[in-house]
């Protein structure tokens, strides 16, 4: 029995080993280390910005193979929040989020290429309003190493442009709306 | 005649009542256009702040509405059948209560985000913040059906005062239009 449980603690081992070095993280929303942020023009003539206040999400990165690495995140979107109650309430109606019909959005990556210079290119899925579509994040690595309380994190930032008409928003005279997402990892 | 008597309303009763009549019509088609107003619209902005200004001075009326029903003399019902009675006394309370919860659900759904509300740019009423979680979504929903109640309320007390003109053929109706020969 012992010596059949040595072998199977190798054999994981060895299989663990071969298949990657990448360390597992979980993004820091519960220091609130992390940041999803949109931007939409107001009328051409200036910004609004704004963010989702919950979410989550976990990534892997191997800073010696960064196209094996891969991320989820997961958006509540009747978290948005504009600075303005009545105008957030809007966002979330069926004018534009539908947040009791599609409660849930997400992004999961496909396929994360290493364009060199801490620079990523990760191209995923994206759900929002019930809809998915194939998206491109242009990411930075900002850094890694460890933390001043025995831990080790991971950060990124990442930017993506969308089109509120191909998520059949009501409202899609909205037109372009920017991601922006600043992500930290702590490694588990 | 100012105050009621016994038997019949006096003028500010009278007035009062119409005036929130009127209010409470008007309140309701406009708040029933304006949230489907697209962002372009001319009305998008102009349209919300005087449903919300008006509703502020609504709410000033309806205090006061209550507190002179305690101060001055309510007529006798005109009804006989007790049950009668017991129905429009439901139906008053029911219509007081849905003005109130409508007003303060519509100051809790703007002033969420701590904002106040502007009463035609001469005074701010300050928000007293977020008191509960998603206020601005719950009082929201709170809102909608108060303003749906209240048209159902206010069908009813059209239909029974015109059953009181026009079956029973009393002075229910006429009391609270016509100024009673003294």
């Amino acid at each position: 029995m012992r010596k059949l449980t040595i072998t199977l603690l190798a054999t994981f081992a060895i299989a663990a080993s071969t298949l990657s070095n990448a360390a597992e993280y979980v993004v820091d929303v519960k220091g609130a280390h992390a940041f999803i942020n949109f931007k939409a023009s107001h009328l051409g003539y200036s910004w609004l910005t704004g963010r989702f206040n919950k979410f989550d999400g976990s990534f892997t990165y191997d800073d010696k193979n960064p196209s094996a690495s891969k991320i989820t995140v997961n958006i509540d979107p009747a978290s948005i929040d504009s600075n303005h109650a009545e105008r957030d309430k809007h966002l979330r109606s069926d004018d534009f989020l539908s947040v009791d019909k599609f409660p849930e959005s997400k992004f999961v990556s496909t396929k994360i290429v290493d364009k060199g210079d801490k620079k990523l290119e990760v191209v995923g899925n994206f759900t929002l309003h019930g809809v998915t579509r194939s998206i491109v994040i242009d990411a930075v690595k900002v850094g890694e190493g460890k933390d001043p309380w025995n831990g080790y994190r991971a950060g990124f930032t990442g930017t993506t442009t969308i089109n509120v008409a191909d998520y059949d928003f009501k409202n899609a005279w909205v037109g372009n709306i920017e991601l922006e997402l600043h992500i930290e990892g702590i490694r588990q | 005649m100012l105050k009621n008597s016994n038997n019949q309303f006096g003028l500010i009763s009278k007035l009062v009542h119409w005036i929130s009549a009127l209010m409470l019509l008007t309140l309701f088609a406009v708040g029933f256009w304006m949230v489907d107003l697209s962002y372009y619209s001319e009305w998008y902005r102009v349209a919300p702040y005087y449903h919300k200004a008006f509703g502020l001075l609504l709410f000033a009326l309806t205090l006061f509405r209550i507190t002179w029903k305690f101060a001055t003399p309510q007529p006798d019902t005109i009804a006989k059948s007790s049950t009668e009675r017991t129905f429009a006394r439901l139906g008053h309370i029911a219509l007081y209560i849905a003005m109130l919860v409508i007003m303060m659900s519509g100051y809790l759904i703007s002033t969420a985000d701590g904002r106040g509300i502007e009463l035609f740019s001469i005074v701010t009423i300050p928000s007293m913040g977020e008191l509960i979680p998603n206020q601005e979504d719950v009082a929201g929903v709170i809102h909608e059906y108060a303003a749906y109640t209240i048209m159902v309320l206010i069908v009813g007390h059209i239909t029974a005062a015109l059953k009181h003109h026009f079956i029973d053929k009393d002075e229910t109706l006429t009391r609270m239009t016509k100024t009673p020969r003294s």
